[in-house]
């Protein structure tokens, strides 16, 4: 698809602030490699960011990172962001909001605070993220409502904290979550490099579901309980971003765009930045934000499957991950030619040898040491 | 439901937006593109009027009438979908 006139808006900016952050989670999406990507964006350039964007049609705004209250401008960028109509979101690990940045970040126009647990229990919390977080959580949690804001309580699940699924719940229902979104983890970057550790077992996963059922159940409209289910597990793949190049719009924070935040390891890519490009041209004309956009470019058996317009051949960078090729169909489908990857996956998940390769936990001087991007 | 004035519930916004023509409801991290009608009744339920009222109101605009059925489905719908609550 190269036509500029049949491309749509992107729905959604979701804007990587900076990869600074004071955890150090183990499943962590930001690359892997992102201690060789230091430089920031400047105030200036994430405001004029904003308004390209938004003249765009862009009209939801994640301010995210690393941890986007490193950041000292946070304020100044959401006021803007409020002041352009977007609906912005906060993507927090709460570490860094106390009563006076939650009051700036109200009087700003924030519509929305995301927090991130890695347990119900502060020993794993501060286990999985290698900090002792977990008492600054549940005081970020209490700000978040003492502001009146509806709180969507997010905890990454795997191997280590799924057996806790239920108490995670309840700990939701006790910090009085609007949301809580049960994000099982998708093997990207950080935690790509931990998949042994972190794989759940098909039994284990089905289990989950079922007690979250029951809890949906139990509480009605009081909390709205999101399981996002692991590709590794289905037969079919997601659509890649809903579609790449059309929805979303991430801007890392040395400035370069990508249509999804993990794109950046896909070699032979050129993906612009927005201190050289501006947001229209780079959604619309760019070779990264065009080159797997629609369906036209798929390969068999894509190209002739009556499902391709459901999936889009699945994930660019999981094929990568698995097959090398960013052009392959994501081995996930079992019409790939490479879906035996993901059966020997779930077969070693119930076999982990757990204790060969300790966890790697995201780190400044572990991110130098990685040769691969992903 | 006749004696409640619906609103959009609290961290939804109902807004219009040009590069879609349409009005959308946004809430956290999701946004809903909303058709005409849709749109029409959203943007009635600000916590004043009754449903009576709403339903009077889009008769009125759209010189017809018998639409109350629709608006009805239409509001235990968003009410479902937790875009409404009551006052």
């Amino acid at each position: 698809m190269g036509m500029s006139e049949a491309i749509g808006p992107p729905f959604w900016l979701l804007a990587e602030l900076t990869y600074r952050c004071p955890l150090h989670c183990a499943f962590c999406y930001n690359p892997v490699d992102f201690a060789r990507h230091e430089e920031e964006l400047s105030t200036e350039d994430w405001l004029r960011v904003l308004r390209e964007a938004r003249a765009l049609g862009a009209v939801q705004c994640g301010f995210s990172g690393g941890e986007p209250l490193q950041r000292d401008d946070l304020e100044v960028l959401v006021a803007e962001a409020h002041r352009l109509g977007y609906y912005s979101n906060l993507i927090t690990s709460g570490i860094g909001l106390n009563e006076r940045r939650i009051r700036a970040l109200k009087d700003a126009g924030l519509d929305h605070i995301q927090l991130s647990f890695q347990d119900s229990t502060r020993e794993v919390n501060d286990f999985l993220s290698s900090t002792r977080t977990f008492d600054l959580k549940r005081k970020a949690a209490a700000l978040i409502k003492s502001q009146n804001y509806p709180m969507v309580m997010n905890c990454v699940i795997h191997r280590l904290n799924i057996e806790h699924i239920e108490r995670i719940i309840e700990l939701a229902v006790e910090l009085d979550a609007d949301y809580l979104e049960l994000a099982n983890v998708q093997f990207y970057a950080w935690a790509q490099r931990n998949r042994a550790q972190l794989m759940p077992t098909h039994e284990q996963l089905q289990r989950a579901e079922a007690i979250t059922q029951q809890w949906r159940e139990r509480l009605g409209t009081r909390m709205k309980l999101l399981f996002v289910v692991p590709d590794y597990y289905e037969s079919r793949p997601k659509k890649c971003m809903n579609g790449w190049g059309n929805v979303f719009l991430t801007v890392t924070p040395d400035g370069t765009a990508l249509p999804c935040h993990t794109a950046r390891m896909l070699p032979g890519l050129a993906f612009p930045n927005v201190r050289e490009m501006n947001v229209a041209d780079i959604w619309l004309r760019s070779e990264g934000f065009n080159r797997y956009r629609g369906t036209g470019w798929l390969p068999e058996p894509c190209r002739s499957c009556p499902e391709k317009e459901k999936d889009h051949g699945g994930c660019r960078c999981q094929a990568y991950m698995l097959t090398q090729d960013a052009g392959a169909t994501d081995p996930v489908c079992d019409k790939s030619a490479h879906h035996e990857l993901i059966l020997q996956a779930r077969e070693q998940a119930t076999q982990p040898k757990l204790t060969e390769q300790p966890l790697i936990f995201r780190g400044p001087a572990e991110s130098r040491r990685i040769d691969q991007p992903f | 439901m006749d004696s409640g004035h619906p609103c959009i519930r609290r961290g939804f916004r109902l807004q219009w937006e040009e590069a879609q023509q349409a009005h959308v409801l946004l809430y956290p991290e999701g946004m809903v593109k909303l058709n005409a009608s849709a749109g029409a009744i959203l943007s009635r339920c600000d916590g004043a009027r009754s449903v009576p009222e709403i339903i009077a109101e889009l008769e009125q605009q759209y010189a017809c009438t018998g639409l109350e059925p629709e608006v009805r489905a239409f509001l235990n719908l968003a009410t479902e979908q937790r875009w409404l609550q009551w006052a």
